[in-house]
């Protein structure tokens, strides 16, 4: 018990700074959004400044402890301001615009690579030295390439040599999106090569891990006996080796899950997927502060809540956890 | 009852290694190999600037970007600039930038680490609190808002940035390892001589930790690499000095992909994947160096799970059944190990 207070408070804490940090970045760089807007409409009448400056809460008036009540204060009625490149929207709307598509997107691939990379793992551990084993090095090589690189790849390739697959945009241009079979299609169309190059640059490491792991409970005499017994190899292999070599790959997953929310910011980027990452780069390249915030913010606590999963599973999995959290 | 008993991870091999020549021998292959093109890449950065043939912003006024040929080996971009002076000049700052990156995040991991172990108590509650946040805050999305908004970063801020966000894994391994460290017998017995506190963490505990931060410090190399290349492949660095990321910034808003020029994107990109590799080749022949599960077989695996080694001419039998006192985790996951035992 005392164990699990002492967790939830670290993540107290972890969020308390996060917000914090979030509250300090605008106020210590240089550029400011309003002049950024009001150079985007030229002829604004004068006095718009203040009345834009109070819109995006970025308005220096009052001490800083002041300023920083209010900010404390907006974020828990769920207000994180008005976006200035994207201006008029709310920016709390411009991220339920773009997060869906992230979470399909990186979501997926996350999953399939989590799924595939722990499998190969463990038939590599299994197989010691086979030839799935003797091929890791390639695994390390896709894991130690730059992603864009990849994507820039798969583009040349796939896309402009080939032309099997779109690239740019999240579907066909003028679609908008809804439950309808074009829509669909041309969404899962325009996904497939972005997916794929996230999946073949991190399916290694997954691999590695579960492998690595799994070589060390191989050796263990459970693993013996249940030989002795007679037992299946497919039994031996899942429900005894692979069932206790699993856990860090869990609690990597769950901390995977919550890095989805952060996008795959280079393949948004390089594929030009209206996601969440290349919302907060497009935000920071036009001096968008509150949008910035407000990703960054939405990013932060995902990875906090997905720590927190982490730390549950671990218990929940590991009776050996357990004991160290009473002890 | 059961009494928690904590194993440290497995204790560093490097005091199995003999000195001197030796020492390379007893590498494994992977880390040979992995130094081998470091150390190409290192000569690149001393003498690339000099072996450059052309200056590598000089433009020349050309229909379009033209492909490997004798004049220009690696072709040239869409102005005229020689791409192969342009590559031998931005990996100097490439790597100075991850060793930079790598130093500075090391010495901090190092201080925090050993300092929060060997201190206990309070401090160490202290600094792992700032070490988990660290932690857990979003590195890449943090490094993008915070160069975005610095104006006209260099190299020096983007390796302070990069190892402000890049030095806590390794203070909570080094951590780790120096709680294990200081309950041994003869760091107690160092104490009990009289032995002043900064000397037992210099002469005794950090010798004994060293595998360890040569393995944080290649990752954090590795990590600043990878991540400074795409930062300025964004064009969130100074676009206008030349780093392989710069390069590739250039291609990427020149439309080189469209252009068809394939050597633009495409040998900026193989190189630094080159150097990446090189850095987990030589991580992971370290990791193989200390924790001998993990080490290449070097033959083949039979039913039996045995491995038959090739070249030796004996059939040796990896005593893989026989029970381990001190259990191996793999290295990546350089939590101890919490294990019951009987009173």
């Amino acid at each position: 018990m005392r164990f699990v207070a002492r967790r939830l408070g670290f993540y107290l804490v972890a969020a308390w700074a996060a917000i914090t940090i979030n509250f300090f970045i605008p106020r210590l760089m240089p550029g400011n959004p309003v002049a950024a807007l009001l150079g985007k409409y030229q002829g604004l009448p004068p006095d718009s400044a203040r009345t834009l400056e109070v819109e995006f809460g970025i308005g220096h008036q009052g001490t800083l402890l002041h300023q920083y009540w209010i900010y404390l204060g907006n974020l828990f009625q769920g207000n994180l301001g008005v976006s200035s490149s994207q201006y008029p929207e709310k920016v709390t709307t411009v991220i339920g615009q773009v997060l869906p598509w992230t979470l399909a997107l990186v979501g997926t691939a996350t999953v399939i690579a989590f799924l595939l990379g722990t499998l190969l793992g463990i038939f590599a551990a299994w197989r010691r030295g086979g030839w799935l084993d003797q091929s890791l090095p390639v695994a390390t090589f896709m894991q130690a390439t730059p992603y864009f690189f990849v994507g820039l790849a798969a583009i040349e390739v796939l896309s402009v040599k080939l032309g099997v697959f779109p690239y740019g945009g999240g579907s066909a241009i003028g679609l908008s999106p809804g439950f309808n079979w074009t829509f669909l299609s041309s969404a899962f169309n325009h996904s497939v090569l972005p997916a794929t190059t996230i999946i073949i640059t991190s399916f290694a490491g997954w691999m590695l891990t579960m492998r690595n792991v799994m070589i060390t409970t191989i050796g263990e005499d459970y693993v013996l006996a249940a030989q002795a017994k007679g037992l299946p190899r497919r039994r031996i292999i899942f429900s005894y080796a692979a069932r206790n070599a699993i856990l860090p790959n869990i609690a990597g997953f769950s901390l995977a899950i919550g890095y989805v929310v952060a996008g795959a910011l280079l393949t948004e980027y390089v594929f030009s997927y209206p996601g969440i990452g290349l919302m907060l780069y497009n935000a920071v390249t036009s001096d968008d502060y509150p949008l910035t915030q407000g990703i960054f913010l939405v990013i932060s606590l995902a990875i906090l809540l997905a720590c927190l999963l982490a730390d549950a599973v671990y218990v929940l999995a590991d009776p050996r956890a357990r004991t160290r959290g009473s002890a | 009852m059961s009494v928690a008993v904590t194993l440290e991870p497995p204790p560093a091999a490097q005091a199995a290694l003999p000195r001197g020549r030796g020492r390379w021998a007893a590498l494994p292959l992977k880390a040979k190999i992995g130094f081998a093109i470091l150390g190409l890449y290192v000569l690149i950065a001393i003498f690339g600037p000099t072996l450059a043939p052309h200056d590598p912003s000089a433009t020349k006024i050309v229909t379009q970007a033209a492909a490997p040929s004798f004049s220009h080996l690696l072709g040239t971009t869409s102005f005229g600039q020689d791409l192969l002076s342009q590559v031998l000049v931005g990996i100097r700052s490439t790597i100075v930038l991850g060793l930079l990156a790598a130093t500075i995040a090391t010495v901090l991991a190092v201080l925090v680490g050993v300092t929060a172990g060997y201190v206990g108590g309070a401090v160490d509650e202290l600094l792992m609190l700032v070490t988990n946040i660290f932690l857990v805050l979003p590195a890449l999305p943090l490094l993008i808002v915070i160069l975005g908004y610095l104006p006209h970063t260099g190299e020096i801020a983007t390796a302070i940035v990069l190892s402000a966000l890049g030095w806590a894994w390794g203070a909570r391994v080094i951590r780790a390892q120096t709680l294990a460290l200081r309950n041994r017998d003869y760091v107690a017995a160092a104490r009990e001589t009289g032995e002043r506190a900064w000397r037992i963490i210099a002469f005794e505990i950090i010798p004994n930790e060293v595998s360890l931060i040569a393995a944080g410090f290649i990752g954090v190399a590795l990590y600043a690499i990878l991540t400074s290349v795409a930062l300025a492949f964004l064009g969130l660095t100074d676009v206008n000095s030349w780093s392989i990321g710069v390069v590739l910034y250039w291609a990427q808003s020149q439309g080189a992909l469209e252009l068809g020029a394939w050597w633009w994107w495409a040998i900026p990109g193989v190189l630094v994947a080159l150097l990446g590799m090189s850095l987990v080749l030589i991580n992971y022949g370290l990791d193989e160096l200390g924790n001998p599960r993990l080490r290449e077989t070097g033959g083949r695996v039979d039913d039996r799970g045995h491995v038959i080694l090739r070249g030796r001419g004996a059939r040796v039998q990896i005593v893989r059944l026989r029970r381990r006192r001190q259990r191996h985790t793999a290295v990546t996951d350089p939590t101890p190990v919490v294990i019951e035992a009987r009173p």
